[in-house]
């Protein structure tokens, strides 16, 4: 149970982490801040890399495949279009 | 010990996200900010194919090269204007490759050992249920967005007690699983059940109410992406997660203190389906004053300070080009120009401040509601372009109106105010809008970026 404990622990200060940061981006940023976080949630694809990878059974490997497929959108496409975004802020410097 | 080198490459990617959020505080950072984001994500790519459980790189390869093909063609190709769609579909697949993810993580734990520690099933389900919702909710998002769906708000009835059912059931069968947890074929019942849920609670929100569901749904995607990483144990996963769901939280939050409603009143209540308000009749009748391309300029011509309101028509005529031209002449005629941005001008948090940036309008010209309002007094003349209820005084004046309480930009305080609107047609609100009808207020009756263009060629001509 120590490690559920723990994990939840780290859950609520990076809540609070989170909750800190966010509030200094200023509403000119908020859609690449969307876009930016949600490529950073594709983090995802760390656990799809291990369930595709292991291949316990053929279906979790069929399932992990596919969640790397998507997770993998998600983190090239926000990235990408959040560098995109963010040149057009950069450039009137 | 390889595996604790791994765990501190996730806690520094960790910490590299957390170093890319904060780089978004200032726009000459945050391109920067990015990178180092991406970086992160890079590096904990990198170590995770170090784990020894990976026994075979082809289907990862597979999937990677496809994945990374469409991301790339998806970013390349779409359009500024398009952007909420974009980012609802991103939405989608995260929710959907954490539901992914707990079902392998299921599937490749249980048959083996016959059960499972009960955290773990906790955290699987969470994840499924949060994951697939936002799946399904986000592609009705992103189908509104782009028109593929009616995006009116339109109730069905019976609704919310079919989405109570629907989300009770989820929960249900969710426990059901985690105490029998060889039962494993309802997590495909707790998957049908979840990404119906996300469609029925998307289908009767209407089109400006979607800041709030991309916002939500972008917590979502975080929060599913943080029960995964109870489920694999991963410190990344979670901190991550909870970092995205923090951030999605606080939009909500703002795009719902914007329109002065609460977030169950955005996802439950049904806008405007009672149109309590003067009817449009009694308020434009023999009021309206229509104008010509022609006499805005010369009005421009003449004034010191203009401010321009852009709203969603601004985004649907592809105008943000052309209205930056027409602010360049204004700039060499010696007015002050600037851009009011109302928090939910648009379809999505920020949405008018990327088209704008799109245009190199330079951001400090962009000023906030709260900024501009109390100097909205002194301005010459104020020009409202494809906005409507963001700009209505009956939030002020009229206490039983649907939008009453909402801040809006005081507009009409302007010595002048041009609205560009095709037609006299209501808002998201479906109520009239006295400023139309007011004495300092001409209405020109055009597309946007047609009337702005012309606007431009009129100005030309009288500057000559």
């Amino acid at each position: 149970m120590d490690g559920i404990i723990i994990a939840i622990t780290v859950f609520v200060l990076a809540l609070f982490v989170g909750v800190e940061i966010i509030t200094k981006v200023p509403p000119t940023l908020h859609t690449p801040l969307m876009s930016g976080s949600n490529a950073i949630s594709g983090i995802t694809l760390v656990g799809a890399l291990l369930a595709a990878g292991a291949q316990h059974t053929m279906l979790s490997t069929v399932l992990g495949l596919a969640a790397i497929i998507m997770a993998t959108i998600n983190v090239v496409a926000g990235f990408l279009v959040t560098h995109r975004m963010l040149d057009m802020f950069r450039r009137k410097e | 010990m390889r595996d604790a080198i791994i765990q501190l490459a996730y806690l520094v990617a960790a910490v590299m996200f957390i170093f890319g959020l904060k780089g978004l505080s200032r726009p000459r950072t945050a391109a920067r900010a990015n990178l180092i984001g991406a970086t992160g994500m890079l590096l904990a790519v990198v170590v995770t194919l170090f784990d020894q459980r990976i026994l075979s790189y082809e289907l990862i390869v597979i999937g990677g090269v496809i994945g990374a093909l469409v991301g790339a063609f998806l970013a390349m190709r779409v359009e500024m204007t398009g952007m909420p769609e974009m980012v609802a579909l991103l939405n989608a697949f995260g929710g959907g490759a954490s539901a992914l993810v707990a079902g392998a993580s299921l599937y490749e734990t249980v048959p083996f050992t016959g059960s499972a520690p009960l955290d773990f099933l906790i955290a699987a389900m969470i994840s499924t249920l949060i994951g697939a919702v936002t799946f399904s909710g986000s592609l009705v998002a992103a189908a509104k967005l782009r028109g593929l769906i009616n995006d009116a708000g339109k109730s069905i009835s019976g609704q919310q007690l079919l989405n109570a059912a629907l989300l009770m059931g989820a929960i249900l069968i969710s426990l059901w699983l985690v105490l029998n947890p060889t039962q494993l074929w309802l997590f495909w019942l707790v998957v049908l059940l979840s990404v119906v849920l996300g469609v029925t609670l998307v289908m009767p929100i209407g089109g400006a109410d979607m800041p709030v569901v991309i916002a939500l749904f972008n917590s979502y995607s975080g929060l599913a992406a943080s029960a995964t990483g109870f489920v694999l144990n991963n410190n990344a996963l979670i901190i991550t997660g909870s970092l995205v769901g923090a951030s999605g939280l606080i939009l909500t939050n703002i795009m719902c203190k914007a329109m002065n409603r609460s977030l169950a009143n955005v996802l439950f209540g049904v806008a405007g389906a009672s149109a309590t308000g003067p009817a449009a009749d009694e308020v434009y009748a023999g009021k309206v004053k229509s104008t010509s391309p022609d006499e805005v300029a010369m009005l421009l011509e003449g004034a010191q300070r203009v401010v321009f309101v852009p709203g969603y028509g601004m985004a649907v005529a592809q105008a943000q080009h052309a209205v930056r031209g027409l602010s360049d002449r204004l700039d060499k005629l010696g007015a002050e120009v600037e851009f009011a941005i109302h928090p939910v001008a648009g379809r999505m948090p920020g949405h008018m401040n990327v088209l704008l940036a799109e245009a190199e309008i330079p951001y400090d010209k962009l000023k906030e509601m709260d900024e501009i309002n109390p100097t909205l007094g002194q301005v010459d003349v104020a020009v409202v372009i494809g906005a409507n209820d963001v700009v209505n005084p009956l939030a002020r004046t009229d206490p039983t109106s649907p939008i009453a309480g909402m801040p809006i930009l005081d507009v009409d305080k302007a010595r002048s105010v041009v609205v560009l609107k095709r037609s006299l047609s209501p808002g998201f609100a479906k109520i009239a809008n006295p400023l139309f009808a007011a004495d300092n207020t001409l209405m020109l009756f055009m597309d946007a970026k047609q009337g702005v263009q012309e606007m431009i060629t009129a100005l030309d001509e009288l500057t000559e």
